[in-house]
């Protein structure tokens, strides 16, 4: 049997799942400069977020069509009042610091995040089971698609649809582009670059926070350190597609995404390899990957040249 | 320029992180035990993850060497001596595992330790231990190597440190008598094999997939999981591909869970098997409703079924603690009693104290001990081993594990 399809969904899926977060990391660089290293735990407190509200906000038994939109608005509020406070109590005083003064901070946040739901939320100490959609899988063809997945599926392109409709439309997203070009300047033509920057990092949380239910929803279950590794992952998907580059984001993260499950189904296929294939080496294989985009394109699949802004 | 170099750091930043989360102990209280007794206090060390993915096992063992530190206090089994607890997190990693040894190490009341939970955790820590002369009883790891050496399989048995003993049955016989299992009496012959790599799941893995194919069984494939993620779809749809009829994973529940849960949903309706790093209550939680039917070997008889663990499960209820003992938890406790036996051993030679030497004798007597524990008799072979060989299939059934057939296995 054909596994292929399928095994294009798995990557798709989990490539869409790096490309929403991947947004956060590369619009706030876009932006501001700053690696955002807490953004993972942003992703990781939206996903709490929407639990809490499924826990504690809902009654019962609430059917997931009712209880999902909930849970999204939940989320993306939590992720969003996380982010925002972030911005303004960590990284704003340190604006006009080196720049290895707010990296340094957000490595600080990403734990102190880390540790305040590991410490405070209730039962966090090991996983939580997240609320599953009722239904059986869908077989379309040899491909099958769980329930969980369907929100995925349907959340990241319209996620990132409006991204791109709030970028090149709206005032505000045209004021930051013009912000991310040449913040000075951008001040100079009555920019409130304040703002705007607050807007940047609020939609990343928006869309982490998107992620995060994403996740719960597919993997069924959540805990305090989810956000690390996918954090990582994500990173890592901003800058191989060019980070600074919101599409470059999403494509970075269906690229990641999909080497990570084509190296876990067929590297050890290939005559000699089989020592290095397998899930234990797709890792591996997605940063080879990275490693030669970043040789002929070293400001990543659709980055914008680097050297200007230096 | 300085753009790319901000990059470079970024990324050393970030590798440092990975490492440095994995770090930082977190001290918690052994719950303070009962000052009864007076005298000398000794300390039993505690290592095991208390935080993070195995912290349910971790905290099974910690509580069950509580309750027998108290109740050595209460019952006055050793004169003049007050037991205490210390308990270290390790997060199931050898580097924090390190760092505990050496802090208990340093403590000069501590005179046996109780843990690890894990048996990579447990080679990071053996040398440490043994350099003291310290002696450490590990309730759960059930690497062949750590006992008997690296060429256990090639017939070279020889046993690397004499201060390191287990109640725990090694996966020389767990494997295989998982696979004797799978294979006679469940009456699956072709088998999917996973492991995440670590000490004990590769170790597990191995030993199975022996005998599996010694008795008959067919290996339609292998694979080796990243245990940093959650998502296996890509080993679930290949697992499906194969025809497998059974999945035969060496790990632990954090990711078993995950992964029964999504080969079941990739369409493959055959049961995941695993050893006693899956026997654990949050399995079930991990791996939903899917889960039912899925195996789990386990060291020794069921607890609640022995004759011996009555007074032990009606004392740990008793104790109120808040988590489960778990899978280890009469391990545990007897692991602990072992030390306490061996404390008594070594202050009745020495006229009702303790002598100076009291590490390495303690060490010394640990070899000897012997007594009726939780889980039956409990004491050790020449290479340190429990002389209880006995393991237990489970099976999912609703919300938890049914005990499904005790035995041992005979080669």
């Amino acid at each position: 049997m054909n596994e292929l399809p399928q095994q294009l969904v798995n990557g798709l899926l989990l490539g869409s799942m790096y490309g929403l977060v991947a947004i956060g990391y590369t619009m706030v660089y876009g932006i501001v400069q700053l690696i955002n290293f807490a953004h993972g735990e942003i992703f990781m407190t939206g996903a709490f977020g929407a639990f809490t509200v499924y826990l504690y906000v809902l009654p019962d038994g609430t059917s997931m069509a009712i209880a999902l939109p909930l849970m999204l608005v939940g989320a993306v509020l939590v992720a969003v009042t996380v982010a925002v406070g972030a911005e303004r109590f960590a990284y704003r005083p340190l604006r006009t610091a080196p720049r290895l003064a707010p990296l340094i901070t957000a490595i600080g946040l990403s734990l102190a995040l880390q540790q305040a739901v590991w410490a405070w939320y209730p039962n966090a100490k090991s996983a939580r089971t997240f609320p599953q959609i009722e239904g059986g899988p869908f077989e379309i063809g040899s491909v099958t698609i769980q329930t969980g997945d369907i929100f995925l599926f349907v959340a990241a392109p319209i996620s990132m649809a409006i991204l791109a409709y709030f970028v090149m439309k709206t005032r505000t997203g045209r004021g930051m582009q013009a912000t991310a070009q040449d913040p000075d300047t951008a001040k100079l033509m009555g920019i409130n670059t304040d703002r705007i920057i607050v807007v940047a990092f609020a939609l990343g949380a928006a869309f982490a926070a998107v992620g995060g239910l994403a996740y719960g929803l597919k993997y069924g279950q959540i805990d305090f350190r989810m956000g690390f590794i996918l954090g990582l992952k994500a990173f890592t998907a901003a800058v191989l597609g060019g980070i600074g580059n919101i599409y470059g984001a999403m494509i970075g993260g269906v690229v990641l995404g999909l080497a990570e499950t084509m190296a876990t189904a067929y590297i050890a296929d290939v005559p000699g390899m089989s020592q290095l294939g397998g899930q234990s080496w797709a890792n591996v294989w997605a940063f080879v990957l990275l490693i030669l985009v970043l040789l002929f394109r070293p400001q990543g699949l659709l980055g914008e040249r680097v050297a200007d802004r230096a | 320029m300085r753009q790319r170099s901000l990059i470079a750091i970024t990324a050393a930043l970030a590798a440092g992180a990975l490492t440095l989360t994995a770090c930082g102990s977190r001290d918690e209280d052994g719950g303070g035990s009962d000052n009864g007794g007076g005298g000398t206090t000794v300390v039993i060390g505690v290592d095991a993850p208390l935080t993070g993915d195995l912290s349910a096992l971790g905290l099974g063992i910690k509580n069950s060497v509580d309750l027998a530190a108290k109740t050595a206090n209460k019952e006055k089994t050793v004169d003049g001596i007050t037991f205490k607890v210390e308990a270290l997190d390790d997060q199931a990693q050898p580097s924090s595992g390190q760092q505990n040894a050496t802090k208990l190490v340093a403590d000069k009341d501590v005179l046996g330790v109780v843990g690890p939970l894990n048996s990579s955790v447990a080679e990071s820590m053996q040398k440490v231990f043994d350099d003291a002369k310290l002696v450490e009883v590990s309730p759960a790891n059930t690497n062949p190597a750590l006992t008997q050496g690296t060429k256990w399989n090639g017939g070279e048995k020889a046993r690397p440190y004499k201060s390191y003993f287990r109640t725990a049955t090694t996966d020389a016989i767990q494997g295989p008598f998982a696979a004797q299992y799978v294979y006679n009496d469940a009456k699956k012959k072709s088998v999917y094999v996973i492991d995440d790599k670590k000490t004990y799941g590769a170790g597990l893995a191995a030993t199975f997939t022996d005998e599996f194919k010694k008795l008959g069984g067919k290996i339609v494939g292998t694979e080796h999981i990243d245990p940093d993620t959650k998502d296996f779809s890509a080993v679930a749809t290949k697992v499906k591909n194969s025809g497998a009829d059974v999945v035969y994973y060496g790990g632990e529940y954090p990711q078993a869970g995950p992964l029964s849960k999504q080969i079941k949903a990739a369409g493959a309706k055959i049961p995941l098997v695993g050893g006693d790093g899956i026997y654990s209550a949050d399995f079930i939680k991990l791996a939903g409703a899917s889960g039912t039917g899925d195996l789990a070997t386990s060291v020794g008889a069921p607890v609640e079924d022995l004759p011996s663990a009555k007074e032990f499960v009606a004392n740990y209820k008793a104790g109120g603690y808040k988590e489960a003992y778990e899978a280890y938890g009469g391990y545990s406790y007897d692991s602990a009693w072992a030390i306490i036996e061996a404390v008594k051993k070594v202050v009745e030679d020495n006229d009702g104290k303790l002598p100076d030497d009291a590490r390495a004798k303690v060490t010394e007597a640990m070899q000897n001990v012997s007594f009726d524990g939780v889980t039956g008799k409990v004491s050790f072979d020449e290479y340190g081993d429990a002389t209880n060989k006995q393991l237990t299939v489970y099976s999912v059934e609703g919300a938890d594990w049914k005990a499904v057939k005790s035995g041992t296995y005979t080669g």
